[in-house]
This record gives C-alpha cells, sequence and structure tokens, in this order.
C-alpha cells in the first residue's frame, strides 16, 4: 500500500521464521510510542467526534455518546473547505512536481560528473530547512504585502488592479504551499533520478526514440517511485496545512481549508466533536485518495 | 521520422579519418575503416583500445571530435542516435525493466511508426526461441534469455547496419558456442551488416568473415581471420590473436625465396613473401602448433628450422593437446602445441628436447626489431597461470 511506495524495493524478502526475544525487546521501544502517541489519541480522537454536548453546560464542555450528526454537521458547514483544501493540495503537488524535476534531474543525472557540484545544490535544497517554516512563510507574507515590491511592480505593469492584493489570495496560499513543499518534492526525484541508468537512455535513442519519447517512455516509468513519493509527502501535508492558508500568514478567511476549519473549532470555538469529525474525515479521504494512487501508478512492479 | 520502412539489406560503414578525444586521453586515433555490406566485420582488441568507442561513436552515442561517418554512403555524423538507421546490442543488453519482453521488442517498430509492431515483435521472439516468455520482465529471465531478447530487439528493426558490443561476453561457454551459432544464423539468413566488437579472439575468429585487430586507437591488422592468424604483421596481432614464439637476429642472408635470420648463432630460414622487412634487425616468429618436439637431436633437413637443445620447463595438458614450455639457451623460452596422439604428454618437466618447424611456416613481423618485446604479456588465464606459477617456482628456488 502507501508505505510501499517509500521502499526502493518492492519485493518483500521473507524474514527467517525464527521467535526471536531479542527482536521483541528492540521492537519494544517503537511499538510503545506508537501505541501511546498515535493509537490512544486516534482513538481518544474517534470518542471526541462521537461526542455530545453537556445540557445547560459550558462552552466546551461535553460528555460521551454516539452523535453520528456531527459528521454530517461538519461536513455540511465545512464541505467547501475540504474541497479547497483538496484542490489548493492537488495544485500545489503538481506545481512542486513541475518545478522539483528539472532540478532533481539536473542534479542526480546531469551533475554526476561533478559530485562537489552535485553536494553543493543538494545542500541549498535543504537549506531553507536551516529556518523555521513559519519564520520563512512570514517572510513571503511580508514580501508579497502591498507596500512590497512585487506588488508595486505589478501595478505598475497593470497585471495586478491599483486595488489588489497578493497576500490572502488563492494565489498566495497555493503559491506558499508549493515553495514550502518543493524540498519534500526534490529530495525523493533526486534519490530515484541518482541511480537512473543512463544505458537505458542510450538504448531508447538507439531504438529511434526522439529524446522527449524516451523522457516519456523511459526516463519517467523508471523515476516513477521517486515521483510517488515525492507527491505523497508533498500531498498529504499540504491537504492537511492550516499555516499557509491561515489569515496570520499568506492567506485569508475566503481561501480558509480544513485545516483552519479544525484549528478554530479546536482553540477558538471548543467546538471538540466537530474539529475530531473534521480531522477524522481528512484522514479517511487522504487514505483513500493516497491508496488508489499508488495502485493506479503499479510502482509495485518497479524494481 | 527519419526512417519510414525497413531496410531491405545491410548498408556499407565507412569511417573517414574518425578522431575521438576525451579530457586527457585519445581513444582513437586517425581510423579509417570500410566495412562493405552484408558482412560480418569484428573488431578485436584488449579494453581501452577504442574498440567500444568505435561502436559508440558509428551508433551515436558519442559525438567524434574529427572525421566523418557514412552509412550507406550518406554522412551520419551530425546526426542523432535515434536518426540513424543502426541498432545496438548493448554488453549490458539494457532491457527496460519497467516493459515486457514483448513491448522491449516492439519498442523500435513502434517508435517508427510500423505497422503490426506486435506480431512482427512475436516474430523476432520466435526467432530467438523466447516467444513463450513474451509476457515476462526482463529481470525475470536469465542472462542468456535477456541477452537473446536483446538481439531480437535489435534486428527487429532489420537495421541497415547491427552494432553488438561484446553481446556474448556475460554468458557461459556452452551458451555463448549457441550464440555464436544462431547470430551467424541470423546474418546470413536476414542479410544485414554486423559490426562486432570483441576482446575474445575465439570469438571474432570464428564469427567475422573480417578482423580488424585494434591496439590504442588504432588498426594494427584488418584481414580473412586465417590471414591474420597465419601471417600476423605485428607483434601485438601475433601475441593478441593466439600465442607466438617470437625471436629476433639480423638478416645474414637473403636470396630470391627466402631470409636467413641468425638468432642466438642459430640460422632461421623464413620465406621472403612471408617476412614484412629483408633486411637488418628483424623479429620473426613461429606459431606453437607449428612446431614440434623431437626427443633426439635431428639431422639437419633443408627447409626445417631446429632449436635446441633445450629443457622442458612446463607441461600443462588439456585434453586435446598438450603445452610444453622449452627453455632453450640463449634464446629463451619457446611454447609447443602438441596434439596428444597418445595417452598423455610425450616428455616430462626436464626432459632434453630440440624443436623444429617447417620453414615455410615462419612468419617475419613489421615491427622495429628492438621494440618487439621478446614474449610480450600474454593476457590469457592459461599463460598467466602459467607465469604465476614459474615466478612461484623461482621464489621456492631461492628460499
Amino acid at each position: 500500500m502507501a508505505f510501499t511506495a517509500f521502499s526502493s524495493q518492492a519485493v518483500v524478502e521473507q524474514a527467517p521464521r525464527k521467535r526471536s526475544f531479542i527482536a521483541l525487546v528492540l521492537l519494544l521501544p517503537g511499538i510503545l510510542y506508537l501505541v501511546l502517541f498515535f493509537l490512544a489519541p486516534l482513538i481518544s480522537l474517534v470518542i471526541t467526534s462521537f461526542q455530545q454536548p453537556v445540557l445547560d453546560g459550558d462552552v466546551g464542555e461535553y460528555t460521551a455518546g454516539f452523535q453520528w450528526q456531527n459528521y454530517t454537521d461538519a461536513m455540511g458547514e465545512y464541505w467547501p473547505l475540504v474541497l479547497r483544501a483538496f484542490g489548493f493540495a492537488i495544485i500545489a503537488t503538481v506545481l512542486a512536481l513541475i518545478i522539483s524535476y528539472p532540478i532533481a534531474y539536473f542534479i542526480g543525472v546531469k551533475a554526476r560528473r561533478w559530485p562537489l557540484l552535485q553536494s553543493l545544490l543538494l545542500t541549498l535544497v535543504i537549506a531553507p530547512f536551516f529556518i523555521s517554516f513559519l519564520l520563512r512563510t512570514l517572510a513571503w507574507k511580508q514580501i508579497m504585502s502591498d507596500e512590497g515590491p512585487i506588488v508595486q511592480f505589478l501595478k505598475t505593469v497593470a497585471i495586478l488592479p491599483s486595488d489588489g492584493h497578493l497576500t490572502g489570495t488563492t494565489f498566495s496560499v497555493i503559491f506558499g504551499l508549493t515553495y514550502n513543499f518543493i524540498p519534500f518534492m526534490t529530495l525523493p526525484l533526486y534519490a530515484t533520478l541518482e541511480r537512473l541508468d543512463l544505458r537505458y537512455i542510450e538504448a531508447g535513442a538507439d531504438l529511434y526514440a526522439s529524446p522527449f519519447t524516451v523522457f516519456r517512455k523511459v526516463t519517467i516509468p523508471l523515476s516513477m517511485p521517486g515521483i510517488v513519493s515525492g507527491t505523497l509527502l508533498t500531498f498529504i501535508p499540504a491537504a492537511g496545512d492550516y499555516i499557509n492558508a491561515s489569515r496570520d500568514f499568506l492567506g485569508s478567511s475566503s481561501t480558509a481549508m480544513v485545516g483552519n476549519a479544525i484549528e478554530a473549532n479546536f482553540l477558538v470555538l471548543q467546538n471538540y466533536p466537530i474539529a475530531a469529525a473534521l480531522s477524522i474525515v481528512l484522514m479517511a479521504v487522504i487514505l483513500i485518495i493516497v491508496g488508489i494512487y499508488v495502485r493506479r501508478s503499479g510502482t509495485e512492479d518497479l524494481i | 521520422m527519419a526512417i519510414a520502412s525497413f531496410a531491405d539489406k545491410g548498408a556499407d560503414l565507412e569511417l573517414v579519418g574518425i578522431t575521438k578525444r576525451f579530457p586527457g586521453f585519445t581513444a582513437i586515433e586517425e581510423l579509417d575503416l570500410s566495412i562493405p555490406a552484408g558482412s560480418f566485420f569484428a573488431l578485436l582488441g584488449p579494453s581501452g583500445c577504442g574498440k567500444t568507442t568505435t561502436l559508440r561513436l558509428v551508433a551515436g552515442l558519442e559525438e567524434p571530435t574529427a572525421g566523418q561517418i557514412l552509412i550507406g554512403g550518406k554522412d551520419v555524423t551530425a546526426t542523432k542516435p535515434f536518426q540513424r538507421p543502426v541498432n545496438t546490442v548493448f554488453q549490458s543488453y539494457a532491457l527496460f525493466p519497467h516493459m515486457t519482453i514483448l513491448e522491449n521488442v516492439a519498442f523500435g517498430l513502434r517508435r517508427r511508426k510500423m505497422s503490426d509492431p506486435v506480431a512482427k515483435a512475436h516474430e523476432a521472439l520466435a526467432l530467438v526461441e523466447l516467444d513463450h516468455l513474451a509476457a515476462r520482465r526482463p529481470a525475470q529471465l536469465s542472462g542468456g534469455q535477456q541477452q537473446r531478447v536483446a538481439l531480437a530487439r535489435a534486428i527487429v528493426n532489420r537495421p541497415a547496419l547491427l552494432l553488438l558490443d561484446e553481446p556474448l561476453g556475460a554468458l557461459d561457454l556452452k551458451l555463448r558456442r549457441q550464440m555464436q551459432l544462431e547470430l551467424k544464423t541470423i546474418q546470413t539468413e536476414v542479410g544485414l551488416t554486423f559490426l562486432h566488437v570483441t576482446h575474445d579472439q575465439e570469438e571474432a575468429m570464428t564469427m567475422a568473415d573480417t578482423v580488424a585487430v585494434m591496439n590504442k586507437g588504432r588498426i594494427e591488422q584488418m584481414g580473412a581471420p586465417e590471414e591474420l592468424y597465419e601471417l600476423p604483421r605485428t607483434a601485438f596481432v601475433a601475441n593478441f590473436l593466439g600465442q607466438s614464439n617470437l625471436f629476433s637476429g639480423s638478416v645474414t642472408a637473403s636470396t630470391a625465396d627466402a631470409i636467413t635470420v641468425d638468432v642466438a648463432g642459430v640460422p632461421i630460414i623464413v620465406p621472403r613473401t612471408r617476412a614484412k622487412r629483408h633486411a637488418g634487425e628483424v623479429a620473426i616468429g613461429v606459431r606453437p602448433e607449428k612446431v614440434s618436439l623431437l626427443t633426439e637431436a635431428p639431422q639437419p633437413v633443408a627447409g626445417r628450422n631446429v632449436l635446441g637443445p633445450g629443457r622442458v620447463t612446463d607441461v600443462s595438458f588439456s585434453g586435446v593437446s598438450t603445452q610444453y614450455l622449452v627453455e632453450v639457451p640463449g634464446v629463451g623460452e619457446l611454447i609447443v602445441f602438441a596434439q596428444n596422439m597418445v595417452f598423455g604428454p610425450v616428455v616430462h618437466v626436464g626432459a632434453e628436447v630440440w624443436v623444429s618447424w617447417n620453414a615455410d611456416h615462419g612468419f617475419g613481423l613489421d615491427d622495429d626489431a628492438s621494440a618487439v618485446p621478446r614474449f610480450p604479456a600474454d593476457a590469457s588465464t592459461e599463460s598467466i597461470a602459467i607465469q604465476r606459477r614459474i615466478a612461484l617456482e623461482e621464489e621456492l628456488e631461492q628460499a
């Protein structure tokens, strides 16, 4: 399933069938971690999503129950935000792929002859991580602000109307998402392309395929594992992202994504059941989309 | 596409003054080569001699620094690989791992928009007897099967010129023999021009009509296999193509049909027509299987050269024949191949022997005698093993 896309080898070696006490001990911290920090919160989240408000209680006071209407209420109110979240995430993923592929191809294939250049470029790809993701997004807000040079320039050349903005628009949110997730796309792509055997490209050219056909028929299929892991690493977090679309960063109320609704319900409205229901819907939709995607991309066949 | 239909027959290939320089070294120096249409041509040489670079230049995968490449009379020097009527069977096979065998074979046909690519691909697979594996992936096939698929993928396109880059290198001996026969059959049936690059002299000799021996970016000698073997022009050819006993000495007498060379005081006769140089210091040689081993001093006979007495230093039995190493004082070590007409070797290490050969079988080299090493390093496993053994024995003696 989704997880095999990240491993380079789809063929699973059969582990020796031997009960090993040591293996169990070594696995224990990991299992404990998963139970404590994944399974328990998940169960708690599911329970919360079915809670009902306490009659005559305070705001934010809920009691256990089975109020499945929380889901219909949440979807009834927030379905445009769910759609927008997936729409933005898909657009940002596609843009990140289009931008990252040439970068990764250049570093992984063309720069092979110069290992120093290769490492330097890789460092540049990772360099944004040296500064907090929040700070970088805030910096973009500054750059794209109404007084900033970009908006001024766009107004001067009349691309942007005189009362236009960049921040708070769909454009700036998608821009922010794309920008923030490019390294997550570039690195797995690089990892695959770096191992691309150029003899296949030569064989393609020898068999009458033009450079574009070779790219379409040979390079792309052979780099599919990188494309799949890169798009997953971008799409999944982008769909749940609430920083870029937040009013405090690049978004506005008209660009809110489902993440913003979850945040508002948990922290502002204290409507925990709705927030929990939205989270579970988000998770379920992502799982379904990713499952179909991985199955359709056919990466199981690629070794 | 550049090519709309199959080539109905092979095209001739002509290389004019091809030079290829890589940063730091010259791979090919002023190479002129002409391969007639429909022939099976082998480029033979040790690794690093420039033979694979030559092949890649013809395929268009490298660009020559200078010179011209003509296929069927048309200058293709400036065209890209996909525009050339050439297909290559790569050393690594380079079968696309993400496609089935059938799609691999049909790839070239589809690119050229040939009608009915699937049927043609099946036909080509049937030719290499692998049609039953059409639905598999390359990774599910053995090395020999992959090699045959690579061959099918190339010949299905009926290229005017088929390039083979050591395609049999990864196969075991038996499979290699079988594939050599198959390749030869296909070449005759289809009538394509084959350019085969190999370092295996036996492969080149059994398969090719014409063999060119390459060394350090140049062609040392070119001709039919028998001609190359029986009359090598240089020490490199004499040693790369089989083994040779080489001597050097000065010409002491010269008649209309023979020259006499003084080798460590013994007159050795070489036919004039088989010698490239007729005066001064010359290098001459004779093939080991032409030499016979004698246990008694022979009576001098006209037309036979005799060296000896010497001592047998090594005997290695290889079934059909036995290889003897004979140390002749003042001359050095000679190799003698003798067919096993009786059971086992006829003489043993330490025996005193004479060697003799028909004067007509000698040859004279074109090299400068001083430049010819007595026994240039031979890369065959057999002789490496022998040399190791000699070195080891010396070491033991000293200890």
